[in-house]
């Protein structure tokens, strides 16, 4: 695939199982295809450079920052977003489990939050508290402090860990 | 309009102490389920058919005649609409101040377009106009500005230069006084005196500022999305500076990214899509990206104070002495000098303080225009006070715990006036025991315990210490605010305040306390706040105000309501309405035995414009209240912690950390608790990480979020926090006070207390941030 | 904050890779994004066309081959950190990919991507140099063996033809048994470090047999300490051998900035080196140990 700089490309985006097949420049990211091309707003900027982990979508189940990701690039991969998380109306623990915990104020930093959370738990549903911690550093909240997203995150373990018995 | 007639100085009856059926409870949020789904609506997400992307062409250099701005290339450039300068603005008025009692400032207020000159980076110069984002920023590029260099000034310290012709870059010095100052320095047993400075933080938000506007040409308005904090005042600014009455502008708030007092001024960006909405006649988008934040959103903090206090011979403070320079940045912004003036009136905080005298030297200098952030004049006076009282200690050889002890203004004095005023109100302390808060904070913490075991880490070689810093908050800023609470015709309540939030959770609050009123379910109770066209007039958020004035107001209203449906009920059902109560929106029996009821629905049906029953009253089962205060209520607290520095690389990991802060009354105490552990986040990140730097020249330096260092969880010590309720505010029917910003304001202080403590040097943290540099060049140990 | 417009080319091999990039003018490579993409969304980079090697065939992947982990340039950081190969032989490298940004941006950076960008600071140059790491740079006629110590030329500028590009880095494996430390110091967790320390021991008989050390963060290229690495040898360790080997750091050339001075540079370099120096030694006569991070 070679364009010219002004062209736009055809692309199909795969969003939480739903195929867009949109029209973008190459240097579009893949965040903000997904917000303008896509409609799914829920993806968040907060910094544009790879620091703060607002965008945090999952790309074939791994946390990735959807504005270091150009669009074009996530082509053929399976792409999830926050809006992607409830099935059926029904929140996903993770989603309840912040509700609970009052790990949002704001709630600007939460989707980019759960994405990782979500990604943590799909991987390593019994992880140590420091990797978690670990983890977690790669995205930013300016409101809370991050004790009750932490609590969060735990909270969502123990049910997951309820509802399918080892 | 609402039904009963108003009966002026009507007093409310209080909220009973102790937690109620929903105040006092740790309920869940109502705002968090579409914040959880994706489904909020932050000023990037508002989009209108065939809008204009805005992207602000920004000054290269600190300071700078202007030569010329050559657009042309830009305008030629696929997409463009439109590029402007001064000159397509000129009759844009400069942004003004809100009011304040000092004066002389106007003519350092700034333009939405730079004119003659640039003085800072960032400054905006030039504003293009096209259809994409991405095609809006490639036009900017091509704009070409033409400056001549001219002297920066950077220190406020230094003496002050010229900003314009007939005006120096001190507009003006905040001077308080009272007490025989001299006489206390005159019988003095010791004089302590010191140099300490501030670092520029501010609040940074995850969400940048974005504003979109647009002319609904059907109705004449023009509106203004992504709009936060004072929605009123912008609204009636934005309408006197375009021309326009004030009910053609209506703002809108969505969800807010955070605010932290920076979002929601009124700056020149929210101007500048205005003007192009009506003139261009299209919608006209503009969504601040993360460097232009950190250049263009307001600084703070960044103060330097040379402080001396007189002290008898067992520590009493005599007299405070202390002139500070105030760095404003290269603009008065929307705060005035307010910022200096609430450092210069909160700096005594807790402390009987026989004599007071400062001068606060209000500064311009070629940096970013710095305004409010949270806890602003707080957190830079609680570290200067707080170094006072720990050199004092030193000094004198007592106990930095017992020093406090012996200043602290007593229960017994409560309320206590100073003859000072803060934010144009006298400093009344409404109420509070300080040594109370103190003496439980440090039994949580464990400290004499902790004093022998960091005495025995210490003995193995570790370099660990604990410190401590007690504050005054203030909240509840009046005058006034307004609240409608409405019941309709299928029993839903609305809370219309002319309140906003900036996700602090105000909606939740407010519901709790108009549930708690009322007797609905607080979960279904729909908050409205940040609108003009829903109510006329209203305060905003900040300042700690929302809960303490809007909260007032709610359970004014709401009982109000609640009178309301008792009468129309009790005369329904041959009942006083002393027999009836309001449970889950249904009016009973209070005496529980069964019997007839009502629904709040039916009531309002009742109460409807075409009931016969109505005739010659205003209908609807609704009424509207306005609070009111002179006075400002007044938070306290303490902070604790306990640190370790690594001897190696001059590192700090703040081990374990409490905050007890007195409110009065928790209406939730998980969202209280939230908002201390987040603002403590932000405290500590001022203490430690934070800061705007420059270079010599006037070039920031930190201009991305990785050189502008924000806490991660990383950072994040264990934090422990004890929220009482002994000191409830005689001032609000709910005795309730602010809890935004105790977390951050001692922070500062804290840090340096413990990590003097650890060095073992009392004295030696003269600065914020405390930079691991500076503390590897304090320890002399090898490596 | 968008990318200035350029053209996007997305080769599906090498040599159509190394073709694109000896035809076309000011053209970049694009491997995992993490540094170069935030320089496109600021506007620090102004390529003409971006040659992305994400999809390009038999750049990735981990083998051992001969005493050597043969690691290809498109390899992501994650799959390095864990990599049982990796964490058996080059537990070194192991460790200090703990350190690179976070385990998100892990995910997407890669190897090569690191090496090419050559930040001072970044651990994997610290840690291909303490290895003494051989690049596989192929161009238009052919592959070439260049030196991890000839690759710096300057802040940020590595010694590649425009025409040329990293396919894989070739680590010679140290003894089984040996110790190995990385130990850096960030005001942040997963930021760029302002100093790091790595080094390898090999113990012979309780003694020291070899000796690697190298700082990262002080110069434009990482800085091995040749002549405290010489004394080390044949030395029984010891934390005073430890102490005085990083010693030597004392005296080096640093980078200053006003966060960061060069006195402080060279003060947590010393410190860093004793710390690494220590922690080696401890998991070179811990055999059982070396793995720690396994």
């Amino acid at each position: 695939m070679t364009e010219a700089p002004d062209a736009t490309l055809a692309v199909i985006l795969t969003v939480n199982g739903e195929r867009h097949a949109i029209r973008v420049e190459a240097r579009r990211t893949l965040a903000d295809a997904l917000r303008d091309n896509c409609g799914l707003t829920g993806t968040h900027l907060g910094c544009e450079h790879g620091v703060c982990g607002a965008c945090t979508v999952l790309m074939d189940g791994e946390p990735v920052r959807a504005c270091l990701l150009f669009a074009v690039q996530a082509q053929g991969r399976a792409i999830r977003t926050v809006e992607g998380l409830a099935e059926g109306g029904e929140l996903s623990p993770l989603q309840r489990a912040f509700i609970d915990n009052h790990a949002l104020q704001c709630g600007y930093c939460t989707p980019g939050f759960l994405m990782l959370g979500t990604a943590i738990l799909d991987r390593d549903p019994d992880i140590s508290d420091e990797a978690l911690v670990d983890a977690l550093s790669s995205n930013i909240c300016r409101c809370t402090g991050y004790a009750n997203i932490v609590k969060a995150v735990r909270a969502a373990a123990a049910e997951m860990r309820e509802k399918v018995p080892a | 309009m609402d039904g009963l007639s108003p009966r002026p100085g009507e007093d409310a009856p209080a909220l009973a102490a102790g937690p109620g059926r929903v105040v006092g409870r740790p309920v869940t949020r109502i705002e968090d389920l579409p914040l959880v789904r994706g489904e909020g609506l932050f000023a990037a997400d508002v989009n209108f058919p065939r809008q204009l992307h805005m992207r602000v062409v920004r000054a290269e250099i600190a300071h700078g005649r202007i030569v010329s701005v050559d657009a042309e290339a830009a305008r030629a450039m696929p997409g463009v609409v439109a590029v402007w300068t001064a000159a397509d603005v000129a009759d844009i008025p400069l942004i003004p101040f809100r009011a304040t009692k000092v004066r002389g400032l106007e003519p350092y207020c700034q333009p939405v377009l730079a004119r003659d000159r640039v003085r800072y980076v960032g400054e905006p110069v030039a504003v293009v106009f096209a259809d994409d984002a991405y095609r809006a920023e490639d036009a900017a590029e091509t704009v070409m500005v033409e400056l001549e260099e001219l002297p920066v000034v950077l220190d406020a310290a230094a003496p002050p230069g010229e900003f314009a012709p007939g005006h120096d870059t001190e507009p003006t010095v905040v001077r308080k006084e009272y007490g025989d100052i001299d006489a206390a320095f005159r019988s003095a047993h010791a004089v302590v005196e010191l140099e300490l400075s501030v670092g520029r933080h501010s609040g940074v938000p995850l969400e940048t500022r974005g504003a979109i506007a647009r002319y609904d040409a059907a109705h004449d308005v023009l509106e203004l999305h992504g709009t936060a904090k004072k929605q009123h005042w912008n609204r009636d600014e934005i309408a006197r500076l375009l021309g326009r009455p004030p009910q053609g502008v209506h703002l809108f708030e969505g969800h807010v990214g955070g605010g932290f007092g920076v979002r929601g001024e009124l700056y020149p960006e929210d101007l500048l899509v205005c003007a192009a909405a009506l003139r261009l006649r299209r919608p006209v988008k503009w969504i601040e990206d993360r460097r232009e934040h950190l250049v263009a959103t307001n600084h703070s903090r960044q103060q330097s104070h040379r402080i001396r206090a007189a002290v008898d011979a067992e520590g009493r403070l005599l007299g405070i002495d202390d002139a500070f320079f105030h760095d404003q940045g290269a603009y008065v912004r929307t705060h005035g000098a307010r910022v200096a003036d609430l450092a210069a009136g909160m700096l005594p905080g807790p402390y009987r303080l026989p004599a007071y005298r400062v001068a606060g030297h209000f500064r311009l200098t070629n940096k970013t225009p710095a305004a409010t952030y949270r806890a602003p004049g707080r957190y830079e006076t609680t570290f200067v006070r707080e170094r006072l009282m720990d050199a004092i200690a030193a000094r004198l050889g007592i106990d930095p715990v017992e020093i406090r002890r012996r200043n602290l203004v007593a229960a017994a004095e409560m309320p206590h006036a100073r003859p000072l005023d803060a934010l144009g109100t006298d400093v009344v302390l409404d109420s509070g025991d300080y040594e109370g808060l103190l003496d439980k904070a440090l039994a949580r913490f464990g400290w004499d315990a902790m004093q022998q075991e960091l005495a025995a880490r210490r003995a193995a070689g570790e370099c660990v210490g604990a410190g401590l810093a007690f504050f005054v908050e203030k909240s509840g800023l009046g005058p006034s605010d307004g609240v409608r609470v409405t019941v309709d015709a299928t029993g839903a309540v609305e809370v219309v305040s002319g309140a906003a939030s900036v996700g602090q959770g105000v909606e939740t609050a407010l519901a709790q306390i108009c549930a708690e009123a009322l007797g609905v379910d607080y979960s279904r109770i729909r908050v409205v706040r940040g609108r003009t066209d829903r109510i006329e007039f209203g305060n905003g958020a900040h300042a700690s105000r929302v809960t303490v004035m809007s909260g007032s107001a709610t359970w004014q209203a709401a009982l109000a309501v609640r009178e309301m449906a008792l009468e129309c009920a009790a005369q329904l059902l041959q009942l006083s309405p002393a027999e009836l109560t309001i449970r889950e929106g249904v009016v009973t029996r209070a005496d529980g035995l069964a019997g007839p009821s009502l629904t709040l629905a039916e009531i309002a049906r009742g109460r409807g414009p075409n009931s016969p029953a109505m005739r010659g009253q205003t209908p609807g089962l609704t009424a509207e209240r306005w609070f009111w205060s002179d006075h400002m209520a007044y938070p306290y607290g303490v902070h604790l912690a306990q640190i370790r520095i690594d001897a190696g690389t001059g590192g700090v990991t703040v081990e374990r950390y409490l905050v007890a802060n007195d409110i009065g009354r928790a209406i939730n105490p998980m969202l209280v608790e939230g908002q201390i552990v987040g603002g403590l986040a932000q405290g500590l990140g001022g203490a430690l990480l934070e800061e705007f730097r420059y270079d010599p020249s006037g070039q920031p330096l930190s201009t991305t979020l990785a050189d502008y260092l924000i806490p991660t969880i990383a950072e994040m010590p264990e934090v422990d926090v004890l929220i009482a309720e002994d000191a409830p505010s005689p001032l609000n029917p709910l005795g309730v006070k602010g809890a935004g910003e105790g977390g951050t304001n001692g922070a500062g202080a804290c840090i340096a207390s413990a990590v003097d403590d650890a060095l073992r040097r009392p004295g030696a943290i003269t600065s914020l941030p405390v930079l691991p540099a500076h503390l590897r060049a304090l320890l002399t140990e090898a490596p | 904050m968008k990318a200035a417009p350029f053209a996007y080319h997305d080769p599906r091999s090498v040599e159509e890779a190394l073709h694109l990039l000896a035809t076309l003018e000011n053209a970049r490579l694009l491997a995992g994004g993490q540094s170069l993409m935030p320089m496109l969304n600021m506007r620090v980079a102004f390529p003409d066309h971006l040659i992305d090697l994400n999809r390009v065939e038999g750049l990735a992947g981990i083998t051992a081959e001969g005493g050597a982990l043969r690691i290809g340039a498109m390899t992501r950081q994650r799959d390095i950190e864990e990599s049982p190969l990796v964490r058996a032989h080059l537990p070194l490298m192991a460790e200090a990919l703990t350190h690179v940004g976070h385990r998100q941006t892990r995910n997407r950076g890669t190897i090569g991507g690191s090496l090419c960008n050559l930040d001072p600071s970044a651990e994997l140059v610290a840690v291909a140099t303490a290895l003494d790491a051989v690049l596989d740079v192929q161009g238009p006629s052919g592959v070439r063996d260049l030196s991890i110590h000839d690759l710096p030329l300057g802040f940020m500028t590595p010694s590649l033809a425009p025409e040329e590009m990293l396919t894989a880095i070739r680590i010679p494996l140290p003894p089984a048994g040996h110790g190995a430390a990385f130990e850096e110091f960030a005001r942040r967790h997963g930021d760029y470090a302002i100093t790091s320390a790595a080094a390898v021991l090999v113990l012979e008989g309780g003694r020291i047999a070899r000796a690697s050390l190298t700082l990262g963060g002080v110069g434009a290229g990482p800085l091995r300490l040749r002549t405290a690495e010489a004394a080390l040898a044949g030395q029984a360790p010891s934390e005073a051998l430890f102490r005085e080997a990083a010693a030597a750091c004392g005296s080096i050339e640093a980078m200053s900035d006003p966060q960061a001075p060069a006195w402080y540079r060279r003060r947590l370099a010393a410190t860093l080196a004793r710390r690494a120096l220590a922690a080696a030694a401890s998991r070179a006569t811990t055999p059982a140990r070396q793995g720690s991070l396994a």
